[in-house]
């Protein structure tokens, strides 16, 4: 099934930065606006998604040499161990912790450990959500 | 930091075992043994510094609150009972770490995963040992049995290696599940895990109902741990496991957690006959039985566990009998506690001498090719040292003097002879039995020990037969079983430096209730006691044993008159075989391959239970005050669901249906914009994206889609089954909008989400903060589809290969 979908290719050239760009703002307005690592990795998904259906596997293999089980690995260690983190503060499991910087430029900053465990929980997303359409595409 | 160096010691070899595979890895010239040595023999030094507090009667109580909802902490108790078993954990396997690497080539096997193995095991026995709480105890108690499998199959290659570890697993973990019931049935009655609490409530609970349950669920966990007869029949096949393995764990610790399990249990169940008469006769029935099979064995090893089986029999039924000293009000002179000292200094014996005899049959294994004794035989001036090792540790096993266990066999014939003397429960009757069994039992037991001496050792050189040139072992390899064996002499001659600093405060923490402030039991060994009936019994033993080991051959046949087909292993296979050909079955029948037959099983179901309690609990109700007017966008949307949902069921192709479908999903969205929730519209719509990109790729690899076949029967089934789920789910929407049965909990995370949790989107806080182990183990459920589902299209192809 190798179309050359001239229109297709060239939109998504340049739609998919705006999806990516899209996708990582989602993840860091969670807090405050709609958004969340949820979203985010899903949109960052639907991206390369979009890139699949442009181009073929293999080429997108090639642009993005990523093993998204891998992904999944990280994710899950980036949320278990900002849950593990509070042990050492002495509270209980996952609990969170935010305080407000002072940054050059950027003012009155709120950073919160929630964002660490999102993280995770995006590069899940990203992860599953690729690895199950990878092996479905792979199979032949 | 919260945990103490108690918690630390047992958590420890957790934490190494996680540093083992890199080691490996990344340093192979050296031999990954040497990494794991130092830290037995640290934990070994750091428990012997608390004898000098257990010894008088001390304990040292460490707590950590680890789920306090559900009553579970994490308190490590150190008391004699738990230290006497520590020290056996890191000393013997100290010993067997130092054998393994010379046994173990590090060109050859896979050191990584058994030390992690080893370490794992070494954990959680030590956990089991030293908690207090019941439920932190049965969680390492499974730990063990797990490990013994993952070693037990360590080479797994080989059929037998597998059916042993699976043999054991199964055998153990059924009474692992007893154990676990056998708790709860004790929580039941006294509302706490924590072991000395449950003692102190003992006379309360004597009477419930409950309690003889308990006991018997309990007492099933320790007999199947200690291979007790019946359940002994794994002991044998766990021998598949490599040397330093069966010496470690089925011959000095993890087979003795069951013991452990009884001795600690004694305080809570021990005045009950039933307890004396199971744990006493069982273990008497088990010594028996292990030394009379063991005696027809032809491989080194298997003798040896029918010997381990046996042994801890011996020590079972000492508990068993020490149980009647708690009749009486004081300890005054020693009646009965005879019994317990002798099993407490039996089980330190066991573990000198077994372990070191264990040791030797390695040798000869690894130097020999062969653990048969019929290929053996006088290897005597081939292996002198070996041999050497061999005789002290079996002559002990045997109980003759000077050595260790001569003298706990004297205390073991003191206990049985005195039993009869009781008063209580019928013994005075029935009791004649234990010392007439335990003699038997010793004869042969010295039987089998001349076996493995003389059978290996004298006799016809016979080097056609063997494998390899033998030849006397490594240094490396002698040096454990050295150790043991001097220990075997020391405490054999020296047995006092033992009863005060050990015995005496074990026998406190068995039996706390018979001694009072500064009050401590009296224990003296010593070798001559003048012309006693144990001294004959020894004579008679020795005596007997001798002439039934030269006429052996005449009377083996002995062993063929129990027809094959009755064996306790036949049954276990038979067992086995049938609940599996029967699990198939029962699975064939329901399970036919077709995803729309399981989604009717679960949408029945659905309807019964939910239609049920709908209409059981009379539920239903439709309030409509207070309902929010409908607006013309809503009423356009749900008409668009609607159309799309009937559409999808006349599309005549998978591309339409995958595209209704999407349109209906995104409606949805559309619906969720309206409401005003735009977290929920904005996850929707691109997870509506993503899935029918996803379907379209499963569509593609599927075959055209065939329709009508059905017949009418099912169809109309069919349409039953999802009109029912369609005006169940529609009731219980509406129900549940009039029944305000409780205030919403929202306005808890309205005042909440920015003071708790600085934040200021109250569906994201939700979910990462407030309920973020919801997501935590959502997003574990997300990486398990996702690499079930890669392993199943990955693994089909390669297996596709195969065949």
């Amino acid at each position: 099934m190798k179309t050359n979908d001239l229109i297709l290719q060239t939109v998504t050239k340049i739609v998919l930065f705006v999806v990516i760009l899209f996708s990582i703002h989602l993840f860091f307005a969670g807090h405050y606006y709609p958004g969340g690592g949820f979203v985010g990795g899903l949109m960052t998904s639907g991206a390369i998604v979009l890139l699949l259906l442009a181009f073929d596997l293999k080429t997108v293999q090639n642009i993005l040499p990523i093993d998204y089980k891998y992904l999944i690995g990280i994710g899950l260690l980036f949320a278990v161990g900002t849950g593990t983190g509070a042990l050492f503060f002495d509270a209980p499991f996952l609990t969170h912790a935010f305080d407000y910087v002072y940054f050059p430029f950027l003012g009155k900053t709120a950073l919160h450990t929630a964002v660490l465990f999102d993280t995770g929980v995006f590069l899940v997303v990203v992860g599953v959500t690729m690895t199950i359409i990878q092996t479905i595409g792979e199979d032949e | 930091l919260i945990l103490s160096l108690l918690h630390i010691a047992i958590i420890s070899p957790f934490l190494l075992s996680i540093f083992i595979p890199i080691l490996y890895k990344f340093i192979r010239k050296i031999h990954t043994g040497w990494f794991v040595l130092p830290l037995p023999i640290l934990l070994f030094s750091f428990f012997l510094t608390f004898i000098s507090r257990t010894k008088h009667n001390e304990r040292i109580v460490n707590s950590f609150e680890w789920i306090p909802s559900l009553n579970i902490d994490f308190t490590v108790k150190v008391d004699s009972l738990g230290l006497l078993f520590a020290l056996l954990i890191t000393g013997i396997g100290s010993l067997v770490v130092f054998y393994s690497i010379y046994y173990l080539s590090s060109d050859k096997e896979k050191l990584n995963t058994f030390y992690v193995y080893l370490l794992l095991f070494m954990g959680a026995m030590l956990g089991v040992v030293l908690s207090e709480n019941l439920i932190v105890l049965y969680m390492f108690w499974e730990f063990t049995s797990f490990s013994s499998f993952l070693l037990i199959g360590f080479w797994y290659t080989r059929e037998k290696s597998r059916y042993g570890a699976q043999k054991s697993m199964l055998i153990t973990v059924l009474g692992g599940l007893s154990l676990l019931g056998g708790i709860i049935l004790l929580y039941i009655m006294t509302g706490t895990f924590n072991i000395s609490e449950i003692a102190q409530q003992t006379s309360n609970i004597y009477h419930d109902p409950l309690f003889i349950p308990a006991l018997v669920l309990v007492l099933l966990g320790a007999f199947t741990k200690s291979a007790q007869f019946p359940f002994h029949i794994w002991l044998p096949d766990a021998m598949e496991a490599p040397t330093p393995v069966s010496a470690y764990l089925h011959s000095a610790t993890m087979v003795k957690a069951g013991i452990y399990l009884v001795a600690r249990m004694s305080p809570i169940f021990a005045e009950s006959a039933l307890w004396l008469w199971l744990v006493g006769g069982i273990g008497l029935i088990t010594l028996f039985w292990g030394s009379f099979s063991a005696v027809k064995q032809t491989d080194l090893k298997a003798i040896l566990a029918f010997s381990t089986v046996s042994q801890l029999g011996l020590i079972m039924s000492l508990l068993g009998i020490g149980s009647a000293a708690l009749h009486f009000d004081s300890i005054g002179d020693g009646v009965f506690t005879v019994a317990t000292a002798a099993a407490i200094f039996h089980l330190i014996n066991h573990a000198t001498f077994k372990g070191s005899l264990f040791m030797v049959v390695g040798i000869i294994d690894h130097e020999t090719g062969t653990r048969d004794i019929r290929r053996l035989g006088g290897l005597m001036n081939i292996m002198p040292i070996t041999f050497t090792l061999a005789i002290i540790g079996a002559f002990s096993m045997a109980g003759l003097p000077p050595f260790n266990g001569f003298l706990s066999k004297e205390m073991f014939f003191t206990g049985m002879v005195q039993i009869v003397d009781f008063k209580l429960f019928h013994l005075n009757t029935w009791g004649i039995l234990f010392p007439i069994i335990a003699w038997v039992a010793s004869v042969f037991t010295f039987i089998y020990s001349m076996i493995i001496v003389f059978k290996t050792f004298t006799g016809k050189f016979q080097p056609e037969k063997l494998k390899k040139k033998p030849h006397e072992a490594p240094f490396g390899m002698l040096v454990p079983p050295i150790i043991l064996v001097s220990l075997v002499v020391i405490f054999g001659i020296f047995p006092n430096i033992l009863s005060h600093s050990i015995i005496e405060p074990t026998m406190a923490s068995i039996f706390p209730s018979l001694i009072k402030e500064k009050e401590y039991f009296a224990v003296h060994i010593t070798f001559w006691h003048g012309p006693t009936i144990e001294l004959f019994m020894t004579i008679g033993v020795v005596v007997f044993g001798i002439i039934l080991f030269k006429t052996l051959p005449r009377w083996k046949k002995l062993y063929h008159l129990l027809p094959d087909k009755l064996t306790l292993n036949k049954l276990y296979d038979s067992l086995l075989e049938r609940s599996e050909k029967g699990a198939l079955r029962i699975t064939k029948g329901y399970m036919n391959g077709f995803i729309r037959t399981y989604l009717l099983y679960i949408f029945f179901f659905f309807i019964f239970i939910l239609g049920f309690t709908l209409y059981k609990k009379e539920a239903f109700k439709m309030e409509t005050s207070n309902v929010a007017p409908i607006g013309i966008y809503e009423l356009i949307l749900a008409l668009i669901i609607v159309i799309g949902s009937v559409t999808i069921l006349f599309a005549k192709s998978r591309l339409t249906s995958i595209i209704l479908l999407g349109a209906v999903g995104y409606t949805v969205a559309l619906l969720f914009v309206v409401f005003r929730a735009p977290d929920l519209a904005l996850t929707q719509l691109v997870i509506e994206t993503v899935s029918v990109a996803l379907f379209l790729l499963c569509f593609y690899h599927l075959p055209k889609l065939k329709r009508n076949e059905e017949h009418v029967g099912f169809k109309a089934a069919n349409l039953l089954i999802s009109l029912g789920v369609g005006v169940t789910v529609t009731l219980i929407a509406l129900s549940s909008h009039s029944n305000k049965l409780f205030p919403s909990i929202a306005q808890y995370y309205i005042e909440n989400t920015y003071k708790k949790a600085g934040g200021e989107n109250m569906v994201n806080v939700i979910l990462v903060d407030f309920r973020g182990f919801d997501t935590m183990f959502e997003i574990c459920v997300l990486a398990i589809a996702a690499l079930g589902i890669f392993s199943m299209i990955k693994l089909r192809l390669t297996r596709r290969k195969e065949g």
